[in-house]
C-alpha cells in the first residue's frame, strides 16, 4: 500500500494529463485548470519543506561545530531578516524601533544556535538566558512601538520597502555579479578551446568570433558581419538547435512514458 | 580566524563604514538617508566580495554567498505565501479566511476541491516525520504523474511534431518564391537578403543540418560509410551551434560585468558621471 497507491496515483494522473489533451471538453479543460492550481499550491509546501530542511542543515552544522560553521548564523540571519520584511510594514511615516527589533530578533537567534552547540550546563543556561532576555526585548519592541506592525491581512508585506531594497541592494548584486563572475572563466576557456588546431576548433572559433563581433559597430565592415553573424544564428545554429531540441524531447516523453508506466520509479526512494 | 584574516576583517569594516557615513552624509537631504546609504555600501561590498573569488576562496565570498542563499530562500517563501497561498488559494477556500487577509472571496461550488492540494501539502509535510514518512509520496506521485503526462504532451508536441514539421521546408522553390530562370535565381548572393537562391541554401542548411545532426546523437549504429559521412557533417553543424553559444554567452557574461563595473564606479564611488 505504501509503494503501490503512488504508482497508481502516477499512473491516473499521467494518464489523464495525456487524455485530456487530446479531449477538448470544457470538463477536461476544467479538470486540467484544477490541476495545474493544485500543483502549485502543493509546490508552495515542498518549498516550505525546503528552507525547513536548509534551516535544519544549519542548525546541525552549528551544533556540531562543522567546519565554515559561522556561515550558518549568516545563511539563518539573511532568511531570517528576509522573512521578517515580507510580514511587516511600517504604519507612518518613519521606522520607529523597528531596525532595534530586528537586531533583537537575529541577536536571539544567534544566542538560540548558541545553546544548542553548547557543551557545558553553564554556557547552555547562560545562551538561554541572553536567548529568553532578547526574546522578551523583542516581544516588549513588538507591543509597544506602533511605527510598524505584523501585516497578514493584506499583501502590504511585500510593499515593505526594506524587502525590496534587500531585493535590489542583496539578491540583485550577488547574482548578477556571481554571472559577472564567469566573463572572466570563460575568457580562460575561450583561450583554451578556440586554438584553430584543426577543422572543428577552427569552426567553433569563427562561430564565436562571427557572434561576438556582431554588435561591434567600430569594426571595418560591420554591416556585413553583422548579416553574416544573423544568418550563422538563424541557419546552420537553428539546424544543430533543432537536431538537439528534437533528442530532448524524445528523451523526455521517453522518460515521461517511462514514470507514467512505473517503470522508473527513482522518485520513490527507499523504503 | 588568524591574525592576518582578522586585520583585513577590520579594515574591511572599518572602509564599510566610512562608506556608510559619507554616502549618508552625501544623502542628508533625503528621507531615509543612513538606511538607503547601508544598502548602496552592502550592494557594494557583496559585489566586491563576489569578486573577490577571483583571487581565491575567502571569508568575504562565502559571507555574500551564504548570505544569498539566506535571503533567496525566504525571498521566494514569501513570494509564494503571498502570491499562491493569500492570492489564489485563500479566496478559494473559505470566507472567512478571505476576509481575515482582506482578498476577495471567489465564490464556486468546487471550491471544496481546494482543501485537497492544502490536505496533500500537509502530507507532503510529514516527510519530516520518521513514521509517517511513506505519506508524503501520495502528493509526491500526483506532482511526478502530472507533471510526466504534461511534458509527455507538450513536448511530444513542441520539441518533436513541431520541430520535424518546421525542418521540411521547401527545397526548390515556392509560392513567395517562384521560379524565374537561372539568371534571376543567382542574381541574389547576399545574405541579407531573402531572394530564392539565398532561402533555398538556407532550406538546405537547415534540412541537411538536422538529418546530419540527429545522425551523429544516433548511437546504436556504428559510424561508417555513408552514415559515418553524416555524422561527421552532424558535428561540424553542431560546432558551429557551440561556437555561437559560446560567443553569446560570453557577450552576456561581459555585459552584465559592465553593469556590476558601472554600477560601482558610478553609483558606489561616483567617479563616473
Amino acid at each position: 500500500m505504501r509503494r503501490q497507491i503512488p504508482f497508481a496515483l502516477v499512473f491516473i494522473f499521467g494518464f489523464f494529463m495525456i487524455f485530456q489533451f487530446f479531449v477538448p471538453h470544457e470538463t477536461s479543460e476544467f479538470f486540467y485548470e484544477f490541476l495545474l492550481d493544485w500543483i502549485i499550491v502543493i509546490g508552495i509546501f515542498a518549498l516550505a519543506l525546503g528552507i525547513w530542511s536548509l534551516f535544519k542543515v544549519s542548525v546541525e552544522k552549528i551544533k556540531l561545530g562543522k567546519e565554515g560553521a559561522q556561515y550558518s548564523y549568516v545563511t539563518l540571519v539573511g532568511l531570517f531578516l528576509m522573512m521578517a520584511f515580507g510580514f511587516t510594514q511600517k504604519t507612518g511615516e518613519g521606522w520607529g524601533l523597528y531596525f532595534l527589533w530586528i537586531v533583537l530578533c537575529g541577536a536571539c537567534i544567534v544566542a538560540l544556535m548558541r545553546l544548542r552547540a553548547s557543551a557545558s550546563a553553564g554556557s547552555k543556561r547562560m545562551w538561554g538566558m541572553m536567548a529568553l532576555g532578547l526574546l522578551i526585548g523583542a516581544v516588549l519592541v513588538a507591543i509597544f512601538d506602533d511605527a510598524w506592525a505584523f501585516y497578514f491581512y493584506t499583501q502590504e508585506g511585500l510593499s515593505n520597502s526594506m524587502f525590496r531594497d534587500f531585493f535590489d541592494y542583496i539578491m540583485m548584486p550577488i547574482l548578477a555579479t556571481m554571472f559577472a563572475l564567469l566573463a572572466f572563466y570563460i575568457a580562460s576557456a575561450a583561450y583554451r578551446a578556440f586554438r584553430a588546431r584543426n577543422l572543428l576548433a577552427s569552426l567553433l572559433l569563427l562561430a564565436a568570433l562571427l557572434v561576438m563581433s556582431r554588435f561591434n559597430p567600430f569594426l571595418p565592415g560591420a554591416e556585413y558581419v553583422a548579416k553574416a553573424s544573423n544568418w550563422l544564428m538563424n541557419v546552420p545554429n537553428m539546424a544543430a538547435q533543432r537536431a538537439i531540441v528534437i533528442g530532448i524531447g524524445l528523451g523526455i516523453v521517453g522518460t515521461a512514458l517511462k514514470v507514467i508506466l512505473g517503470i522508473e520509479r527513482g522518485y520513490m526512494g527507499k523504503g | 580566524m588568524n591574525r592576518t584574516t582578522l586585520i583585513v576583517v577590520a579594515i574591511v569594516a572599518a572602509l564599510f563604514a566610512v562608506s556608510w557615513i559619507a554616502h549618508a552624509v552625501s544623502m542628508s537631504g533625503q528621507k531615509d538617508n543612513v538606511v538607503d546609504a547601508f544598502m548602496l555600501t552592502m550592494a557594494a561590498f557583496l559585489t566586491l566580495a563576489i569578486f573577490s573569488f577571483l583571487y581565491r576562496d575567502n571569508p568575504f565570498y562565502k559571507f555574500a554567498e551564504h548570505l544569498f542563499v539566506g535571503v533567496s530562500a525566504a525571498f521566494w517563501m514569501c513570494q509564494g505565501f503571498w502570491s499562491t497561498i493569500v492570492g489564489n488559494l485563500i479566496p478559494r477556500l473559505s470566507e472567512g479566511l478571505s476576509g481575515f487577509f482582506q482578498v476577495p472571496y471567489q465564490a464556486s461550488s468546487w471550491n471544496f476541491a481546494y482543501w485537497i492540494p492544502v490536505i496533500l501539502g500537509l502530507m507532503l509535510l510529514m516527510r519530516l516525520t520518521k513514521d509517517y514518512g511513506w505519506l508524503s509520496r501520495w502528493p509526491l506521485a500526483l506532482i511526478v504523474g502530472t507533471t510526466a503526462g504534461l511534458n509527455f504532451v507538450r513536448y511530444l508536441r513542441s520539441d518533436f511534431i513541431v520541430q520535424v514539421s518546421a525542418t521540411f521546408m521547401p527545397l526548390l522553390s515556392n509560392e513567395s518564391h517562384p521560379w524565374e530562370g537561372f539568371g534571376a535565381f543567382l542574381s541574389n548572393l547576399n545574405l541579407a537578403a531573402t531572394g530564392q537562391l539565398v532561402t533555398i541554401v538556407a532550406n538546405w542548411v537547415i534540412f541537411l543540418g538536422v538529418i546530419c545532426g540527429i545522425i551523429y546523437f544516433f548511437f546504436s549504429k556504428e559510424h561508417t560509410g555513408i552514415f559515418g559521412r553524416a555524422s561527421r557533417v552532424g558535428i561540424w553543424i553542431l560546432m558551429i551551434t557551440f561556437g555561437a553559444g559560446f560567443g553569446y554567452t560570453v557577450m552576456g557574461r561581459i555585459s552584465l560585468l559592465v553593469g556590476r563595473i558601472t554600477f560601482l564606479f558610478k553609483d558606489w564611488l561616483q567617479i563616473i558621471s
